[in-house]
């Protein structure tokens, strides 16, 4: 079976990451409970009468996808592969709405069209004239690591040699009204610096779009191996450990031999106890390092931390702002990814440097 | 020749049957599951017709046996009472006894509620317990929770009307690889307001109907439907001395990188999906007895889509046809539905009819097959073509 390598990076999120570059030089703060992405230029890479015509999702998709392909100097690849929790929520908001306020009459294709969950993935292949494999996975928590699964198999397997895989969500007025009426965003503004230490229910919500060239082949642009993955669609707060010590068993691996574990906490105060679990735990001795106080909280975050994890590896550095412990890390080899949301769909991921 | 994946359970809920028993005596009746939408208060409904299930939410809530206080999607619903017939029916009474996943897909996710209580939830309390299953995910965790199947890979993809095919691909890609023993692979959608109003705009809807692959075809019927298979490994066919319904043997999926919605007028992306599903098979052309196309109805498909069968299998193709004037286009169930229409056709070495065909298409001299024919059938293949440019064909053999 074939390695897998994380070849190249492309994000767009609540940070200036778009700015490859650079390794979270300069923070974004804020005092919010909800926040938007910082915008690169999206003219630089997308004609102003298409860009025009698409939701913020899609153009933030686009963007990373286009970031990570220069970033591994690939004109086209064999495979796109998109995850997103709620797909294009802008163009549906616009499509429901606009049916009930005009009693279903007067109403345009250009929303329902752009709604489709497979909208990024299908422009990004339409932008590069790709006709290769095309697959969106849309399960909440774990949509980018599906898509992330699905892509390794293809490259082990020898049935793709360069795939563009990534996560993208937008955030949408509606979607955001009623998600504070379920609790699922804080009640009150805290700040980048507190997310996550704070006692409060819910999560401080946000979009982004993380896209990487996963290959099978090695060259000096590799930001690390990708030597695992697995998801779990259900697992009890007293499990959590019981798995990520069968997933590192697995891998012939022990806690010991894990340099720095990139945790998902997002500061909800009902939920970030299954994290606990390991970083009081099983992790208590690792260095550990948290990112959703940056990019904050979306189905498809996650892809945020897999891009933080590759950037630890490839600059053999870690940015202050993440450290969620004072524990300092010997090597930066190994690295584990634990996610999970509302006690749903977990992932853990293992990368190892090149 | 590679190996295909033993498939061992099917289960299917349509506007033509609420089981597979149901589904296949309609089909070999001639009887279509199309009408005027009932249980959708829609301006529309004089216009369209549509493929609609009788069940209402509350029998397939008491069905499932389901507290009031649910909040399940008529997708979950749908998806449930369908996964749990597949289950059923490969005679799986421990799911826990071999590593077991489930794969769906849905377009519509619980978009059925929202669009029902959009400002609704702002004002009443009791309803918002709907909003966390609006996302596509959360039908697929309900119907993994109503399986049993826990701590482990359940997910969902969306490709529009092709979802279901490539919740198929990459279920045989899972036990292929051995990353399951067993894996439950469909999709489910119901009807909305939504995805009628949209295709209204598209103005591709049938205001009678569908007719695939006619001349005078005037745009499709839209339906719901769920429906799953299980595929399980040879080790654990072996093992459990399993009945096998067939096997998945081929399968490709690719993009048409043409346009967001409507398919090349060559059906480049078809043809690419079909090739790769031949090649994956081990199979040339020659070797495929019958075509279940994707056949919608509209303009674009049928005539893209007939293009790319010309494309792959020449002039004089194998026998195809859709089945879409039965149920109506269930849009991310289809490549499901006609996965489990494939089986049948091949445990009864019957092809189905193209239903409501009169008129030879001008553009090419290929015709469906339009009454019910017996053949001995070793092969079928499955194309499902969605929006995004997304291509499927799936195809299954009764023989491994």
């Amino acid at each position: 079976m074939r390695k897998v390598y994380i070849q190249s990076v492309g994000s767009v999120s609540a940070q200036k990451t778009f700015d490859n570059s650079e390794f979270l030089n300069e923070i974004s703060d804020y005092n919010d409970t909800v926040i938007l992405a910082v915008d690169p230029a999206y003219k630089d890479y997308i004609p102003p009468a298409a860009a025009r015509r698409m939701a913020k999702g899609i153009k933030m998709g686009v963007v990373a996808s286009k970031l990570a392909l220069t970033d591994a100097n690939l004109e086209n690849v064999d495979a796109i592969l998109t995850g997103t929790g709620m797909g294009c929520v802008i163009d549906s908001e616009k499509f429901v709405s606009a049916i009930i306020d005009n009693n279903e009459e007067y109403l345009t294709p250009t929303s329902f069209i752009q709604s489709t969950h497979n909208t990024v993935g299908g422009q990004i292949a339409l932008g590069l004239g790709c006709k290769g494999y095309n697959f969106t996975y849309v399960h909440a928590g774990i949509s980018f690591e599906s898509a992330v699964l699905d892509a390794k198999m293809q490259l082990e397997n020898e049935e793709a040699n360069h795939i563009l895989v990534g996560g993208v969500d937008e955030l949408g007025d509606h979607t955001v009204k009623i998600h504070r009426l379920i609790n699922h965003i804080k009640p009150e503004a805290v700040s980048l610096r507190n997310v996550l230490t704070s006692t409060s229910e819910g999560a401080v919500f946000s979009e982004g779009a993380n896209f990487f060239v996963l290959s099978s082949e090695q060259n000096s642009n590799c930001y690390a191996e990708l030597c695992d993955l697995k998801t779990f669609n259900t697992l009890n707060e007293q499990d959590v450990e019981t798995a990520a010590k069968d997933f590192l068993k697995d891998n012939d691996l022990t806690i010991n031999d894990i340099d720095l574990i990139v945790l998902g906490n997002n500061g909800d105060v009902k939920f970030d106890g299954y994290y606990n679990k390991l970083s009081n735990g099983l992790f208590s001795e690792t260095p550990q390092v948290g990112y959703k106080h940056l990019c904050g909280e979306f189905n498809t975050a996650s892809s945020f931390g897999f891009w933080l994890g590759a950037k630890i590896l490839k600059s053999q550095s870690i940015p202050d702002i993440v450290r969620m412990n004072a524990v300092q890390a010997k090597n930066l080899k190994t690295i584990l990814l634990y996610n999970q949301y509302r006690g749903e769909n977990h992932s853990f991921i293992l990368l190892k440097k090149c | 020749m590679s190996q295909g994946v033993a498939i061992t359970g099917m289960g299917i809920i349509s506007a033509i049957g609420n089981n597979v028993a149901e589904n296949y005596s309609a089909l070999v009746e001639g009887r279509k599951g199309i009408s005027r939408v009932d249980k959708i208060d829609t301006v529309h409904r004089d216009a369209i017709m549509v493929g609609e299930i009788d069940f209402t939410n509350a029998e397939l809530e008491s069905q499932l046996g389901l507290d009031s206080d649910n909040n399940y999607s008529r997708t979950a619903l749908l998806g449930a009472v369908a996964a749990k017939q597949a289950i059923a029916d490969a005679q799986i009474t421990d799911i826990t006894k071999y590593k077991t996943g489930l794969i769906s897909a849905t377009s519509v996710g619980g978009m059925d509620m929202t669009e029902k209580y959009y400002y609704q939830y702002l004002e009443d309390k009791k309803l918002q317990k709907y909003i966390d299953g609006h996302h596509a995910g959360d039908s697929t965790q309900k119907i993994a929770e109503q399986l049993g199947i826990e701590q482990s890979l359940v997910t969902t993809i969306s490709t529009a009307c092709s979802s279901a095919a490539n919740a198929i691909m990459f279920g045989a890609r899972l036990i292929k690889s051995g990353k399951l023993d067993r894996v439950v692979v469909g999709g489910a959608d119901c009807l909305s307001k939504f995805t009628i109003n949209g295709f209204k705009t598209l103005m591709i809807l049938s205001d009678t109907y569908n007719t695939p692959f006619d001349e005078n075809r005037k745009g499709l019927n839209l339906g719901e439907a769920a429906a799953f298979l299980v595929l399980e490994s040879d080790k654990v066919v072996k093992a459990e001395n399993k009945k096998v319904l067939g096997y998945v043997k081929g399968y490709g999926n690719a993009n048409d990188a043409f346009h967001q919605t409507a398919s090349s007028d060559n059906g480049d992306g078809a043809t690419l999906a079909m090739e790769k599903a031949l090649k994956v098979a081990g199979l040339e052309a020659k070797d495929i007895d019958y075509i279940n196309a994707h056949g919608t109805a509209t303009g674009n498909n049928d005539l893209s889509e007939g293009r790319a069968i010309i494309r792959v299998f020449g002039e004089t193709p194998p026998d195809f046809s859709s089945t879409k004037a039965y149920t109506g286009h269930t849009l991310a169930a289809a490549g499901a539905i006609e996965a489990v229409y494939s089986l049948l056709a091949l445990q009864h070495n019957e092809i189905f009819p193209n239903l409501n065909y009169k008129t030879q298409m001008k553009e090419f001299s290929i015709r469906p097959q339009t009454v019910l024919k017996k053949k001995e059938l070793a092969t079928v293949l499955s194309n499902s073509l969605g929006f995004g440019g997304n291509c499927s064909t799936v195809i299954f053999s009764k023989e491994a």
